[in-house]
């Protein structure tokens, strides 16, 4: 095998449960200062608790030694490469870790009086300046708390703009190759959806859009550069289209990575998009979140953004709540502070000219990828890639080998997989997003990877569907996880599950 | 690299974009600065949000102590630079530590089941609004006045188009909690939820057995919202309840101006499949050993796209964790004497104050300013570094002269002797 | 494999008709297409179904498909077996694993359904 992996022992660990005993401890606290209350007292005896049932007790090297086992069973960005279309794992500067982590922005309540939370609101206007500036948008909300919650917020914004104008119309056209929160969004939001074909080149129809966007079209929900990573070449037509029908462009900024100093989608028509800052601005994905999805708009939708807005008095910032067009909140408080202060440190440590390097990096790795990738596996939309790239399992698919098998065989190899079977639009897709982060000797070992189980797929298929083979737990049953759903513990264990 | 792919320069990497798309110029941000700069950036504006200041501000954010384990292990990079596992073989750590939270979360609740949580307490209660509305398809939902302003607020936004309407409850002007009376008289067999809040907005605990007891009568769910989870601690779980869901914000992280937080939806074993959101099961893997995997995810948008329950995507893991550590540092007897420490400081303030509510609390409460006012009272504690309760006009016109006081673990006898003071004034 | 007796959709669904009670499921290309099957969403006995529309689902770990009526009428009996053990349709779609038993109200509908070497040829078998 080359180079990235070798074995390895893993440690077992059990539950907390499992390891639980009796009068174990992990935690002091000082003692009380004042009278001690008995809750049954203070409560009514009817309304305290006896006990927290099975709660776990450790002691304090048990529980460390529990979560760090637990961290080595995970891969992670610190690891390698993960090479995930469309979620930019690049690199989470350990630098916003600390910033985030100031004692005065940490500890900041979000009702402190607002001369003392000057600072922090410093941070959300400088951030939504610096967003304003790189997206060509007018205004930026922070408050939404993940890119489907920005993008909930960006049509209920299109939705109250269409109904000051006594109409809000009944669909949202989505493409084919539309991530799946769109849809679901769309619905949430009280819209039909409308999905439109892909044309032969990957791209947006423009006849078809035409055909389908009428009087009814509220909005089209678009992805650009696309899922394939290719840039919608007739983008400014499209939003003229939708425009001169009364329509407008919601824009899902999951792929801003290939965007960033080169292009704005402000400029080129888009009406409101939402940003992840846990994609294009560096904020850790943690194992799935907290994200953080601003949303931009253009002047135009801006009375109708959430409340409360940062305006600026003689006395320094102050949170307006008096927006009377405001569809109201999408979210307590301001938004995942935490989150922006990450990504502002991102964009300071960066700077203009830094950002924009960034993208042609991010461009470039992608595209070394596909050109050292295009001997070994299909690819079916020929248009030059930006951020990331698309092949297709169909030369592999002949000898059974299907995409998710490619990528439970690359795990061997010690890389995370792609993005498995997605965008929809494509055969068998393997969706590959390197970003700007990675080196080119990762890249190379990469590379090296797949070509050799494209080999191992063509001398030894079965191997290759058993896969993975070298990693703590082989390949896991999800059939089994739906059909008798097991979602907690419980004292008494299924009998036929052997313990770690 | 370059060469290897037949360019010559990197402008050439995005030369084939149409002409007048492109910025054409650099963005006008000021160039890139040392980590050395970022810091002392930050601590100016740190500097500016009066940091180690007393503060006796809940209002549904909590100031903790947080134990040192728990930065620890989430700074683990296997933790905080993973991602949402969808791949189990490479993240049995994530979905392990999400499974432990799921257990904890129906242990602390007395529910069955419990999901990998939501982005916040305040966005998980439209989810018990839509839930509800999806299990007994009625369309009407019930919300008691004394639930947290800002939920109410996010639940309003969330439910105009979903063809849901809502209604509040008064709550009792003397106890401060829901007004069963004005339930019983707004409950129809066209409602499909209650939803109340205990310990309440005012911080008083909610009278809860007898409202399922009147939302069932009626096939109505109830649902049951918490924003303090510290007082799980000691207060009966409300095992009467459909659904629970709630902030764990006390649990995982500091304040943080608002978020991020991890809101969790809990709910009964019959109604597993109607939860929205990431889950965390058990499985085998092909040799038999214990493995754990997401699953029901035919439940989500990227499978059941418009019909999906919800259009989250992302769960709050790495918050979450957080909370699983806090929850596992403290432990079975922990949780319970820091909730016992809350309830005994919070006692104490109250003792030498003029509380408005007459109901039982748990460690926050109204108190009326009397010959003073709010604006006094902070005013006079400020000068002592000490932020006072949250002046409820904002929220409660109809109680201009109260104060929400919270004392946690956190607050000095000094600092509610201070406090009693400044109330004298 | 598909009985000849039996009547198809398009939406792959098949019917056999006894008098006035049609016995209703999905297809043997159906369950190959969905993968292993994990769970089954019914309505309950006296739920009134129309033809074309759908009334219940069928889920494997990554898809969701909706089942869609051949006939209208209503429902008189359903499969309670296939709710504790989803993966009986995978085994035996074509008889064990029927859906609901559907008492008809309407006789002639059924002459627009597919033939059995219709509805192969449809799926290119």
């Amino acid at each position: 095998m080359p180079g990235k992996t070798r074995n390895n022992i893993s440690q077992n660990e059990p539950l907390l449960f499992e390891i639980s005993h009796p009068g174990k401890r992990a935690y002091q606290l000082p003692e009380l200062d004042v009278p001690l209350v008995d809750p049954g007292e203070a409560l009514g005896a009817g309304n305290a608790r006896q006990e927290i049932a099975d709660f776990p007790e450790v002691s304090e090297i048990e529980a460390i030694r529990h979560f760090t086992r637990l961290s080595t069973w995970n891969y992670a960005i610190d690891l390698g490469l993960f090479p995930l279309g469309s979620c930019t794992m690049k690199y989470n500067p350990r630098i916003n870790e600390l910033v985030a982590r100031t004692e005065g922005l940490a500890w900041a309540h979000p009702y402190q009086p607002e001369a003392l939370a000057q600072g922090a609101m410093q941070v959300m206007t400088n951030l939504e300046a610096a967003l304003a500036e790189i997206t060509g948008m007018d205004a930026v909300t922070l408050e939404p708390a993940a890119g489907a919650h920005g993008e909930l917020t960006g049509v209920l914004l299109i939705r109250a703009l269409l109904e000051t104008r006594g109409n809000p119309r009944k669909k949202v056209i989505i493409p084919d190759s539309a991530h799946g929160t769109n849809p679901a969004t769309a619905a949430m939001a009280g819209y039909e959806v409308e999905n439109l074909k892909s044309n032969a080149k990957g791209m947006m129809d423009l006849e078809a859009l035409s055909r389908v966007a009428d009087e009814n079209t509220a909005a089209l929900m678009i992805t650009n550069p696309n899922t394939i990573g290719i840039f919608e070449e007739e983008i400014v037509k499209v939003c003229q289209l939708m425009h001169s029908r009364g329509g407008l462009v919601y824009m899902d900024g999951a792929n801003m990575n290939a965007l960033v100093g080169i292009a704005r989608p402000g400029d080129f028509g888009i009406d409101v998009m939402h940003l992840n800052l846990h994609k294009t601005f560096s904020t850790p994905h943690g194992g799935g979140g907290p994200g953080s999805g601003a949303v931009a708009v253009k002047k135009h939708l801006e009375p109708f953004l959430p409340v409360p807005r940062l305006k600026r008095t003689g006395e320094g910032l102050s949170f307006d709540y008096d927006r009377p067009q405001s569809i109201g909140k999408v979210r307590a408080y301001y938004g995942n502070f935490g989150v922006l202060i990450r990504a502002l440190a991102y964009i300071l440590a960066h700077g203009g000219p830094g950002l924009k390097q960034a993208t042609l990096d991010a461009l470039l790795n992608a595209n070394y990828i596909r050109k050292g990738l295009e001997p070994f596996f299909d690819l079916p939309f020929k248009s030059p890639s930006m951020h990331e790239c698309v092949f297709s399992d169909s030369r592999q698919a002949r000898r059974g080998v299907k995409t998710m098998d490619i990528a439970k065989r690359l795990i061997d190899y010690g890389f995370h997989p792609y993005t498995v079977a997605f965008p929809l639009v494509v055969q068998g897709a393997m969706m590959i997003e390197p970003t700007e982060t990675e080196s080119r000797q990762e890249l190379d070992l990469f590379i090296e990877a797949m070509s050799a189980i494209a080999k191992e797929i063509e001398e030894d298929p079965q191997f290759v569907l058993k896969a993975p083979h070298h990693t703590r737990t082989s390949r896991v049953d999800e059939v089994m996880a739906a059909r008798r759903p097991v979602l907690r513990w419980r004292r008494q264990a299924p009998v036929s599950i052997a313990a770690d | 690299m370059l060469a290897a792919i037949g360019l010559e320069s990197q402008d050439q990497l995005y030369a084939h974009l149409p002409k007048d798309v492109l910025l054409g110029r650099p963005l006008d941000l000021a160039p890139g600065v040392s980590e050395y700069e970022i810091t002392a950036y930050f601590r100016e504006l740190a500097s500016r949000c009066a940091p180690g200041y007393a503060s006796f501000l809940g209002a549904g954010v909590y100031a903790h102590y947080r134990p040192v384990l728990c930065d620890v292990v989430v700074s683990r990079g296997e933790f905080l630079t993973s991602y949402t596992p969808y791949q189990p073989e490479m993240a049995q750590g994530t979905l392990a530590a999400i499974f432990e939270f799921q257990t904890m979360v129906c242990q602390l609740t007395g529910m069955d089941v419990a999901n990998a949580s939501m982005y916040d307490g305040s966005t998980a209660t439209p989810e018990v609004a839509l839930m509800a509305a999806r299990i007994t398809k009625r369309e009407k939902v019930l919300i008691a006045r004394s639930v947290h302003p800002e939920y109410r607020t996010v639940l309003r936004t969330y439910s105009r188009y979903e063809g849901i309407t809502i209604e509040e409850i008064a709550y009792d002007p003397a106890t401060g909690q829901m007004d069963l009376a004005d339930l019983d008289a707004k409950l129809d067999s066209d409602t499909a939820a209650v939803i109340l809040q205990s310990p309440n907005f005012f911080g008083v605990l909610e009278n809860w057995k007898q409202a399922a007891a009147l939302a069932h009568g009626k096939g109505a769910l109830l649902g049951y919202l918490f924003t303090e989870a510290v007082s799980l601690g000691i207060v009966d779980p409300p095992v009467d309840a459909d659904i629970v869901a709630g902030e764990l914000q006390s649990f995982a992280h500091p304040p943080s101006f608002g978020g991020p937080f991890a809101g969790i939806i809990a709910t009964r074993e019959k109604y597993m499949r109607q939860i929205p959101g990431r889950l965390a099961g058990q499985t085998v893997d092909s040799n038999g050993n214990r493995a754990f995997c997401l699953t029901l995810s035919t439940r989500e948008q990227h499978i059941r796209r418009e019909k999906a329950t919800s259009n989250i995507c992302t769960n709050q893991a790495l918050i979450a964790l957080m909370a699983t550590v806090f929850m596992t540092v403290y432990g079975r007897e922990g949780l319970r004497e820091l909730a016992i420490q809350n309830l005994s400081k919070a006692r104490y303030l109250a003792n030498g104050l003029e509380r408005r509510f007459s109901g039982s609390f748990f460690n926050e409460f109204v108190a009326k300013t009397g010959s003073s006012s709010p604006e006094k009272v902070n005013e006079s504690l400020l000068e002592n570094k000490i932020i006072g309760g949250l002046p409820l006009r904002r929220f409660y016109p109809e109680l201009a002269d109260c104060v929400l006081l919270c004392a946690t673990e956190m607050i000095r006898r000094e600092h509610m002797d201070r406090v009693h003071q400044a109330f004298q004034l | 494999m598909y009985p000849d007796h039996y009547r198809y959709t398009k939406e792959h669904e098949w019917v056999s008709l006894e008098g006035a009670i049609g016995t209703v499921g999905i297809t043997f290309h159906a369950q190959k297409e969905l993968g292993d099957i994990v769970y089954v969403d019914l309505p309950k006995s006296g739920a009134v179904v129309e033809k074309g529309k759908p009334f219940g689902s069928v889920e494997s770990v990554k898809a969701v498909s909706d089942i869609y009526s051949p006939v209208s009428g209503e429902i008189v009996e359903v499969n309670q077996a296939l709710i504790q053990s989803p993966e009986k349709l995978n085994e035996d779609p074509h008889g064990a694993a029927w859906l609901v038993k559907i008492r008809l109200s309407a006789q002639a509908e059924t002459n627009n359904l597919l033939t059995s070497s219709d509805y192969q040829a449809y799926i290119g078998e």
